[in-house]
């Protein structure tokens, strides 16, 4: 299958990039692992003009620590973020989300930017940004701006990233003694995306749960955080039940929408098995 | 507009006008009659495509020729050197890792990318690398045997 015809650009930094971005505006599209791309370009479902490569931008591959923050260049692949110290060390449940994507091929190639500015309902790393309270870096001509994950995934394939900008770092507080998170998802046994997963983080004090974040992606057009399971668990002691009873109210105030794989009801029922799963996970880790 | 391109492959470099829409696997395959690589899917599930590049597997049906630009890209063609079977392929051959042969190029630079990774795989650590690449005559576990046979002869070696 061949995409329809386009140009081809090759950027070689974030400036010369935002200045093609400029010049040839929306008939234009941003090339970067191409593993959402090329198979839309393939299928024609898209059809831009000209597409501006960001593979060649050494800048946008970095992953470094700074003032307590995991930051992670909008190009880092998959694999480079799973096989990363500085992940590993900070924000390990992150570094194992990646290493969950797809298979080996799809990580050597698809980008954490690429994953989120896409936002595909079924992705893993969006409920992995919304549970661990990250950053997006947005940049265009007139500067950068920072987008707390909660402001980010919009909609189905919908963001806040606007014309014109680019998703250049993501920002991981890293986890502090007492905090733990993990993510567990339910991977489509062919591709290995996510049916359901489920991303948490907690902090214990004093063998209660506090600062609870849990969020989903799979269920909906979006992934998002569950306010109805975070408040069951805070203030609650850090126990096998008041995890269950909090993971049994997954999703309880949202649509939920089935498809040929898996239907409403199972989904629900996968999203409080994830949940209880995540949270445990969590917890042991913060307890470490 | 068409880009230039120069690509070492195997060894050998080829400089070519590509058209941008073009995928790597074609120019593999079509404009260099380089055809051990395969086409199975085309939509990035099958790894029948699979290739190195710049020393990391990717899904040739999932890149564009353009972007190969100055890459380093082995194939299926370049696993032998000196009419000396790579391990990987007197693994195959050995062990009967193949039937119809359809998944096997893209199996065998799996099992590189497998072997770089970690010299020395366990059975689950092979079958956990082998995930993108599909075998329609569902011989798996003969790949599986081959792999943990090149694994030791390149111990040995
Ligand atoms: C077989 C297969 C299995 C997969 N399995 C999983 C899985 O288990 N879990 C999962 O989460 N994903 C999975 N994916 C998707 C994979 O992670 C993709 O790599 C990802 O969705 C898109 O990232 P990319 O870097 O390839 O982006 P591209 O495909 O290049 O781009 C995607 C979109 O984002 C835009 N874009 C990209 N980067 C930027 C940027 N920096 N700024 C602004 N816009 C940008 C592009 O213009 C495009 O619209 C799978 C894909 C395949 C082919
Ligand atoms: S042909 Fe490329 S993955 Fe199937
Ligand atoms: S040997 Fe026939 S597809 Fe694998």
């Amino acid at each position: 299958m061949l995409p329809a015809s386009f140009d081809y650009h090759r950027a070689t930094s974030v400036a010369d990039a935002l200045g093609m971005l400029g010049s040839l505006g929306d008939e234009a599209k941003i090339l970067a692992g191409g593993h959402s791309l090329i198979p839309a370009l393939k299928l024609r479902l898209s059809k831009p003009a000209h597409l501006i490569d960001l593979n060649a931008i050494p800048e946008l591959r970095s992953i470094t620590r700074q003032n307590g923050h995991i930051v992670v260049g909008a190009m880092a692949t998959h694999t480079a973020v799973q096989t990363s110290d500085i992940v590993r060390s900070a924000v390990p449940f992150i570094a194992d989300l990646a290493g969950s994507i797809g298979d080996a091929s799809v990580r050597n190639r698809g980008t954490i930017g690429g994953v989120i500015a896409h936002a595909d309902p079924r992705a893993d790393y969006p409920a992995a940004l919304l549970a661990a309270d990250a950053t997006v870096v947005l940049t265009s001509k007139s500067g950068s701006r920072n987008v707390k994950a909660d402001d980010f995934f919009v909609d189905m394939f919908t963001t806040a990233l606007a014309e014109g900008e680019l998703v250049t770092e993501i920002h991981f507080p890293a986890l502090a003694k007492g905090t733990g998170a993990s993510y567990q998802k339910f991977s489509h046994p062919a591709s290995r995306y996510a049916i359901v997963g489920c991303a948490a983080r907690v902090t214990v004090e004093g063998g209660v749960c506090k600062n609870v974040r849990v969020a989903f992606t799979g269920l909906t057009e979006k992934a998002f955080r569950d306010n109805g399971v975070e408040s069951a668990l805070e203030g609650k002691p850090a126990n096998e039940a008041t995890i269950q009873a909090a993971a049994l109210l997954a999703a309880k105030s949202i649509e939920v929408t089935g498809d040929s794989f898996a239907d409403e009801a199972y989904r629900r029922h996968i999203a409080t098995v994830q949940a209880r799963k995540a949270l445990l996970a969590a917890v042991a880790a913060a307890t470490k | 507009m068409n880009v230039p391109i120069t690509v070492t492959i195997n060894g050998t470099a080829y400089t070519r006008d590509v058209e941008p829409r073009q995928l790597l696997v074609h120019f593999l395959r079509e404009t260099l009659n380089l055809t051990g690589t395969h086409i199975g899917c085309d939509t990035s599930s099958c790894g029948a495509c699979t290739i190195m590049l710049n020393g990391q597997t990717v899904k040739s049906c999932t890149l564009l020729a353009a972007q190969a630009d100055g890459a380093e890209i082995m194939t299926v063609e370049g696993l032998a050197t000196d009419g000396k079977l790579h391990p990987i392929q007197e693994g195959f051959w050995q062990e009967h890792g193949l039937q119809c042969g359809f998944c096997t190029p893209g199996m065998m630079m799996a099992g590189v990318q497998i072997l770089k990774n970690n010299p020395n795989p366990t059975e689950e650590e092979i079958r956990h690398g082998l995930e993108g690449n599909f075998c329609r005559c569902t011989g798996y576990h003969n790949i599986v045997k081959s792999i943990q046979y090149a694994a030791k002869k390149s111990a040995a070696m």
